[in-house]
């Protein structure tokens, strides 16, 4: 009888960065969710981040999970509000690098407002959106993303109102980065992470992902192997893109690439600034104390 | 410990409720605060923007009161002593928060200068039409703690108290003033900060390979960390095990929900805090509290003047509720008369606590102004009657 060589057990690279005693997760077979996550967890890995000083925080939904799923300070907050929690932990403790990773309902529709005003205020926070169109953790309903046309559980005869389109709604509101691709780019996802945790300022990546369960099957869109042939066949990149014109519609033509990268002072760098110029040698800067 | 003298204005000031509910949270060492502008609670804030930045800590503005009552839970994560200040409208807003704050143990203070509702109602003038709000406003069961003072000197006095519980318990302890009590102008004594206990926050000594952010100490309350220190924790408002992971089942539920209730209610007769005025040989007994307390106070002296033996029982700490000594004081009295600013909410609990045994009658006002001390002394005479 021969004996098979000695194979040395195989180590998932990102598996130090996941709570592995929290698996299996939740989400279903085919969802681009997970996609992202093994692109955000080697992004840490190439960011060469002191990952005690990072910390992550989501809302409610099946991308709200992701944070619960990541080895690191991790804050599963309330529905929409990601975003302010996650303002109140960077200023109060400017070290941290705070990454806001939810979906597009949670964060566009009922943390709509928290969104523009984060990014207006140019709070330094890493905003990542997985955006499936819908509401998976519910059940499929109508998102402030859902393309004209696609029927969802609350649009049964299809969505009749026009969707935002998030890379415009994030630059017209004062992100210094902005991108979006889909689940089938993954180093460019990885690459745009990587560059956003070395930017100061509200950083923005939109990621576009397959709902199998809920989304493509109700719209008969196929499975998600059809998406990602739909990713690669109809995703254009265009880097620097007038966001003005990177509207997504039903089945058509998916708009990708790093379309914003500017400088601007953050909300804790202009708050610094005008507290020393008022007050001079009174300013206690905060954490004195 | 001490309190940090950085925060604190040692001396005699003429202040009013709203700006000694600031100097209050400074000097028990609030260094974030977030809020939303609304009449009538601002003036704490902007007495906060102003003194903040010189004592170390920070405040902002945000955009509706949804964002500052969980920008503050953030900043609390981050090791900071936090509070948000609010008005009705404000307060229904905040509710979830409060909820998320008392699932997840976040020490944080809540303030409400209550104004006349429903709704927009009377934005410039008095109401305490909040107190059940406070008990059960977010939905779920938790327990919180809430403080009522009747004078600007106690907005200060007691806004350390707050900070002082929230850390104690780890909850939200909610800060329930009235437009009267905030816009009233009184000598504020400010002592020494070497006069000024501080609970401090009950940060845990374990390393991070040993530590569970839900494992109860023998107080029922567990130890706390900060973001950034390294031990890679998870905070939810999902039902959670003592690891702080999702565990949405009836034991874990039974197990964590039980506890954020009796970490109040086991410690009830420590939390509990009341004043009494002419009480020994009372047979009517007056309840009232916030600015309430001080109207129905005359209507005593006016009932003590024509004979009448009657005192005033002023519940400090409002919830949870003095109800052990409402049980002892109707085995000795005849009546109770509540006096408050609203049609029916603490009455409910004395009635309850009273179970028939003494006569309990409602002096409601709808808000706008306070009561007529004559309107209380008609009750008083009707129950000694």
């Amino acid at each position: 009888m021969s004996t098979l060589p000695m194979v040395e057990p195989a180590i998932n690279p990102v598996e130090p960065f996941l709570r592995t005693d929290r698996m299996p997760h939740i989400w279903c077979p085919g969802c681009g969710i997970g996609t992202t996550v093994n692109c955000f967890a080697r992004a840490l890995v190439e960011s060469k981040l002191n990952l005690d000083k990072v910390a992550i925080v989501s809302g409610i939904g099946c991308t709200g999970r992701v944070a619960g799923y990541m080895r690191l300070d991790s804050f599963h907050t309330t529905h929409g509000r990601a975003i302010p929690f996650a303002t109140g932990l960077k200023l109060a403790n400017p070290e941290l690098s705070v990454v806001v990773y939810s979906g597009d309902g949670d964060l566009i529709a009922i943390g709509g407002n928290h969104f523009i005003h984060a990014a207006r205020r140019n709070v330094d926070l890493k905003v990542i959106c997985i955006n499936n169109f819908t509401y998976g953790m519910t059940g499929g309903q109508v998102a402030p993303t859902t393309p004209i046309g696609a029927t969802a559980t609350t649009t049964p005869y299809g969505c009749f109102e026009r969707p935002f389109n998030l890379p415009y709604l994030a630059e017209s509101s004062g992100a210094v980065y902005v991108a979006r691709w889909t689940s089938f780019h993954v180093r460019h996802i990885t690459r745009s992470m990587v560059e956003a945790f070395n930017k100061k300022g509200f950083s923005f990546i939109e990621i576009i992902t397959p709902c199998p369960t809920l989304y493509l099957r109700r719209n008969k869109l196929g499975d998600s192997l059809d998406t990602m042939r739909y990713y690669k066949q109809k995703s254009v990149i265009k880097n620097g893109a007038n966001t003005k014109e990177v509207e997504i519609a039903l089945g058509g033509e998916i708009i990708c690439g790093k379309f914003v990268d500017i400088e601007r002072p953050t909300l804790g760098q202009s708050m610094s600034m005008q507290l020393s110029k008022s007050l001079g040698a009174r300013y206690a800067a905060p954490g004195g104390r | 410990m001490k309190a940090n003298p950085a925060g604190v204005l040692t001396g005699a000031h003429f202040l009013d409720g709203d700006q000694a509910c600031c100097e209050g949270a400074l000097a028990a060492g609030a260094n974030f605060a977030a809020g939303y502008p609304i009449t009538p609670s601002t003036e704490v804030v902007e007495r906060f923007a102003a003194r903040i930045p010189t004592v170390g800590g920070l405040f902002i503005q945000m955009e509706d009161e949804l964002a500052s009552s969980i920008a503050i839970l953030g900043a609390a994560w981050a090791g900071k002593k936090v509070f948000t200040v609010t008005s009705g409208p404000g307060f229904s807003l905040m509710m979830e928060h409060i909820g998320l704050a008392a699932m997840t143990e976040t020490p944080c203070v809540f303030v409400d200068v209550q104004r006349g509702g429903p709704s927009t109602g009377l934005p410039t003038l008095p109401g305490q039409a909040d107190m059940m709000q406070a008990r059960w406003g977010s939905h779920g069961d938790y327990e919180t703690i809430a403080l009522c003072p009747n004078s600007p000197q106690e907005c200060f006095d007691l806004m350390i108290d707050a900070f002082n519980l929230a850390e104690q318990y780890r909850l939200p302890v909610l800060f329930m003033m009235d437009e009267c009590v905030g816009h009233m102008t009184e000598k504020v004594v400010i002592p020494p900060a070497d006069g000024i206990e501080i609970f401090p926050r009950r940060f845990t000594s374990l390393p991070p390979s040993e530590y569970k952010p839900f494992k109860p100490g023998t107080d029922g309350v567990p130890e706390m960390v900060k973001a950034g220190d390294g031990y890679r924790f998870h905070i939810t408002g999902l039902t959670h095990d003592e690891q702080g992971y999702p565990a949405m089942n009836w034991r874990e539920q039974e197990k964590l929900v039980r506890r954020l209730v009796e970490k109040v209610r086991k410690n009830t007769d420590q939390i509990v805090r009341y004043e009494e005025r002419d009480i020994e040989d009372a047979e009517v007994v007056v309840v009232a509290y916030g600015i309430t307390s001080r109207v129905a106070l005359r209507a005593i002296q006016m009932a003590r003047a024509e004979g009448i033996r009657v005192g005033l029982l002023r519940p400090i700490v409002v919830w949870p509720f003095p109800e052990k000594h409402i049980r002892e004081l109707s085995e000795k009295v005849k009546a109770f008369v509540v006096v408050e600013m609203n049609y029916g909410q603490m009455v409910y609990e004395v009635e309850r606590c009273a179970a028939g045994k003494a006569r309990t009658e409602l002096v409601d006002h709808g808000g706008g102004t306070v009561h007529e001390p004559e309107d209380v002394l008609k009750a008083i005479r009707e129950v000694a009657r």
